[in-house]
């Protein structure tokens, strides 16, 4: 047996597991998932009548759909670029302080272990136009108060910015990791070349860190409990009950998706909304993916 | 400037960005210790502090059983997780293979698809097996996550191809190479996973709900929404609730996040 | 040997004749499925209790679950051929429920629908489809007025107000404004809690308006009056500034009864669910009136909603008969009585309407008076009608659009959902 015969088989001795695992788990039933959207839903599997694409013909006519469809650009343009670029600033900052160091890593950590439901009264509460802390605040430094969740317009940059608030921790975390996997002789060598810090930072530590802002990037994009694509939690509890308001603004296409499924109770819909959901997701990751993968792992 | 006072400088925006992040749990510990009257005066802080909602909650559920089930479920996800994504990632980044490609890309699928929708699916398996109302029923979609095989794929590729030919040359087997050479090396990696991955279990909501209808198999979060419904939320009660909640979380976090994220720092990495 | 083999089979045979006789009396078992709420779980708790007394075949096993999400325990169990024999629901979302094939009729042999129609409060004909009745309620809600009374003494308010001009002069006094902030509000204004409602069955009403046609199939709210009503409506905010919506802040459940429990609203248009909230929040003297109306003679309105008990398909043959006897136990007027008792919600059969005891009740009395003219809204689709209302209404206030192309906004989104609804009929 050939070295690369002998390594394939390794190879797949060691996902065998895993991969069955994947296959019952996930993929078997997102594929059961996908077949309801080319049905009507009905309780009993017997009467789920096929019905081809009529669900998705629906959609591209579903004025509300739409409109969540292109609240989700905004949020990708906020809150993707605001994640991975603040979760990064803070591992940096981190690595520069020495006392405070795990203080510091805790408390960024703290918002995303907190639950949804606390968070979200605790913002909303503290982004009252009229009793909040933070309208308190801009009074006391002369700016006008906002009306941040109430205002159809400032609603949804308020929600994309408590969303960054909330998973910066978790970004933080994985630069640290990445940082910490840096060779130190790197940067020593860097500084007898006569680097600066920014010139060690472009030439050194961007390049090694490279798998993980890749890593970093389709997380914040498409991942389910921090994707923003699959934002879903925090614009049901901003807004208790009128979540995706005021007007629709702050509306997701997974929220539209769960109201579809649970509340119209037409898990057909729902389907349909998360396979064309699904092959956004994949689409936009995919160019990420080339954008930025490509020079490292060749 | 000096380097010393650029340092100090350095601590102005972290500790400006600390205090908006410690804000609403700071706010949500201080509302668990009011008396129900007082939570409604929106006032800061708790003028007759009491420990009266701890003492509810813990009377009025089995909230130490929901604890411990929390405990177990994450704790088992974290370790079936951690084990099969550093396997997998591993593989997916240091070995060559005929199908690795759509290997990849199958499972990277697999989270792109929203947890709301897969519950139907997940549900009707439970039944035909008799998981319904089992730890295994809520175990099992957890076992693996395309997000840990994709995050320890790419930590992987920063481990250096020579470092593991070595060890071959030293006689070491496939899987040698993987649990003595490479294995070591991803101790920041694999600290982050289980820290992200245990908070996420411990959080989650959904399927542990659906899929158990037992009060005794309840997880935290599952038992803590029963706190809130149409007419409004006990609020006094939520907040106790979530802090209990939180506290595990964080201690998890304090007692290993220096042990995880600094170990390598200081020795470098090898290659 | 022989006789221990003679014992062994004489076993066996008693084994056999005990396990039949067990078999014999084997009780049926059926599941009763609602969402968890202190009061409701305790009295239907004691409802199964006095059933099993009287109906010892028959097994009753309660189980609740988070209200956030009892919709999707539900919509995964029931396809499983799982769940419950009989499950609680908001009647809004029998449409949906039962198209889904979530739901069976109610069996015409225990349940007649003349006998439905004579006992039962007239709006229950919303859990009416097809002809038959899909479900029934204990207890049924209205809305009223909640007033503190403190503030109102404090300000010398003689009373709740009678006609809305009265009530705008009334809030428009109790409203306090510092420095362009609203720092109480004179009425707790919430589209998305019950103004919708209050807007869609109640003022376009009093106006003069009609929201549906009288089948509810066809929307009619998008003309003058309506328009006429939804302006009064948004005028709370944008002329008369005795409120806003999302005051104080929107990330609540119940968001303007927590304000008003607060001290910071003075007046709140709630559901007689919200009662227990209120009772064990608010540390001020409060009271509650019927709505207001235009004129001291005019029309009364009122908004009237239920959760009604329905059977599923997995109750079949003696489950099906026990799931029905339970049904019509937990409807039945001794149930009623209890509930009311237990849980302070008002009984759903008229024959415990006109008692003056609770007609006359400081609290109970204003929601029983609605009762004769409440409108139960039929929603085929509840979440998104709400939606379209609670939309043409901050669409007014907070977008500066007018009221007359809001509604017709509304109206068109609205006829669409039912058309939808009955064309795919």
């Amino acid at each position: 047996m050939s070295l690369a015969r002998r390594r394939a088989l390794w190879a797949y001795t060691f996902i065998l597991v895993p991969l069955a695992i994947f296959f019952f788990f996930r993929i078997v039933p997102m594929f059961q998932a996908f077949y309801l959207a080319f049905t009507r839903w009905h309780a009993d599997p017997a009467q789920r009548a096929f019905v081809g694409f009529a669900n998705f013909q629906r959609l591209l006519t579903d004025t509300r759909f739409l409109q969540a469809v292109r609240n989700m650009g905004f949020y990708l343009l906020i809150a993707v670029p605001g994640q991975v670029i603040l979760g990064l600033g803070l591992a940096l900052l981190l690595q520069a302080i020495r006392r405070g160091r795990g203080f510091f890593r805790a408390v960024y950590f703290l918002p995303y272990i907190t639950p949804a439901v606390a968070i979200s009264w605790a913002w909303s509460f503290m982004l009252s136009p009229h009793l909040g802390v933070i309208n308190a605040i801009f009074r006391r430094l002369g700016l006008p108060p906002q009306p941040f969740l109430t205002s159809p317009s400032q609603a949804l940059p308020t929600v994309a910015t408590i969303v960054i608030w909330q998973f910066v921790g978790f970004h933080m975390v994985l630069f640290l990791v990445a940082l910490a996997n840096i060779p130190r002789e790197l940067y020593e060598a860097a500084r007898i070349d006569g680097a600066g810090s920014f010139g060690m930072f472009r030439y050194v530590t961007l390049p090694l860190i490279n798998p993980t802002l890749v890593l970093s990037l389709v997380l914040a994009t498409g991942s389910p409990t921090i994707g923003i694509l699959q934002l879903f939690t925090q614009v049901l509890n901003l807004r208790f009950y009128d979540p995706g308001g005021p007007i629709g603004s702050t509306a997701t296409v997974v929220l539209y998706m769960y109201q579809a499924g649970f509340k119209q109770f037409d898990l057909g819909y729902a389907a349909a909304v998360a396979v064309l959901l699904f092959l956004a997701i994949v689409a936009i990751t995919f160019v990420q993916y080339r954008l930025t993968a490509r020079r490292i792992e060749g | 400037m000096t380097r010393k006072a650029t340092r100090t400088f350095l601590y102005l925006p972290l500790l400006l960005g600390a205090v908006v992040m410690v804000f609403p749990f700071v706010w949500m510990v201080l509302t668990s210790l009011k008396p129900l009257p007082e939570i409604y005066t929106l006032s800061w802080w708790p003028q007759n502090p009491t420990l009266a909602n701890y003492r509810t909650i813990l009377q009025l559920h089995p909230f130490g059983r929901w604890f411990l089930n929390s405990l177990l479920v994450a704790f088992l996800t974290t370790l079936s997780m951690v084990l099969l994504s550093s396997i997998t990632g591993y593989t997916l980044a240091k070995l060559s293979f005929p199908g690795k490609t759509a290997v990849f890309v199958l499972i990277l699928a697999t989270m792109f698809i929203p947890t709301e929708l897969l519950v139907i699916p997940w549900y009707a398996m439970a039944v035909s097996y008799g998981w319904v109302d089992t730890y295994w029923g809520i175990l099992f979609p957890g076992l693996i996550h395309a997000f840990g095989v994709f995050l320890m794929r790419q930590f992987f590729f920063s481990v250096p191809d020579e470092l593991l030919d070595a060890g071959r040359v030293d006689g070491l087997s496939e899987f040698g190479v993987f649990a003595r050479v490479a294995l070591p090396l991803m101790k920041p990696a694999l600290g982050a996973l289980a820290i992200l991955n245990f908070v996420g279990n411990w959080n989650a909501f959904l399927w542990p709900l659906i899929v158990t209808s037992r009060r005794e198999l309840f997880t935290l979060p599952v038992g803590l929404a029963l706190f809130s419904g149409e007419a409004g939320v006990q609020w006094n009660l939520i907040t106790a609730g979530a802090t209990l909640t939180v506290l595990p979380t964080v201690v998890v976090f304090l007692l290993f996040q220096r042990a995880i994220l600094e170990s390598i720092a200081t020795s470098g990495l090898k290659g | 040997m022989r006789s221990t083999l003679g014992r062994k089979v004489v076993g066996v045979l008693l084994g056999m004749v005990v396990a039949v006789g067990v078999f014999a009396v084997e009780p049926v078992t059926i599941v009763y499925w609602q969402y968890e709420f202190a009061t409701k779980v305790a009295a239907i708790n004691e409802l199964i209790r006095m059933f099993e007394a009287e109906n010892p075949g028959i097994r009753v096993i309660h189980e609740t679950f988070p209200y956030a999400a009892f919709a999707e325990k539900v919509a995964a169990a029931v396809p499983a051929g799982v769940g419950p024999h009989i499950v609680n629901l908001y009647y809004g979302w029998l449409p949906a429920w039962q198209r889904a094939g979530y739901l069976q009729p109610l069996p015409e042999e225990w349940f007649p629908t003349e006998e439905i129609e004579a006992e039962f409060a007239p709006l229950i004909a919303a859990a009416k489809m097809d002809g038959r009745y899909w479900g029934l309620p204990t207890a049924v809600r209205t809305l009223a007025l909640f007033y503190n009374i403190d503030l109102f003494e404090q300000y010398g308010i003689q009373g709740p107000p009678e006609t809305w001009e009265e009530f705008l002069e009334v809030a428009r006094k109790l409203t306090v404004w510092r420095d362009g902030m609203l720092v109480r509000a004179g009425f707790g204004m919430a589209p998305d809690g019950q103004d919708h409602h209050l807007v869609r069955e109640v003022l376009i009403r009093q106006f003069g308006g009609v929201p549906y046609s009288k089948d509810y199939r066809y929307v009619l709210y998008a003309s003058p009056e309506g328009t006429r009503a939804l302006q009064f409506y948004a005028d709370m905010a944008l002329v008369h500034r005795i409120g806003e919506p999302d005051f104080p802040f929107p990330g609540v459940a119940g968001y303007y009864r927590e304000g008003f429990n607060a001290g910071l609203i003075a007046m709140i248009i709630d559901g007689s669910f919200a009662l227990g909230t209120i009772q064990r929040g608010a540390r001020f003297r409060w009271g509650v009136a019927e709505l207001p109306r235009l004129t001291p003679e005019g029309e009364r309105h009122n908004f009237a909603s239920f959760w009604m008990h329905a059977l599923t398909p997995r109750a079949k043959g003696a489950e099906l008969e026990a799931a029905a006897k339970f049904l019509q136990f937990i409807t039945s007027e001794r149930a009623m009585e209890l509930w009311l008792r237990e849980v302070g919600e008002l009984p759903a059969r008229l024959s415990l309407l006109d008692r003056p005891e609770l007609l006359a009740d400081p609290i109970y009395g204003p929601f029983m008076r609605a009762l004769p003219y409440s409108h139960a809204t039929f929603f085929v689709d509840e979440a998104r009608q709400r939606q379209i209302m609670i939309d043409a209404i901050l669409r007014v206030i907070r977008g500066g659009v007018p009221a007359a192309e809001a509604l017709a906004i509304a109206a068109a989104e609205e006829q669409a959902v039912l058309d939808a609804f009955w064309g795919g009929r």
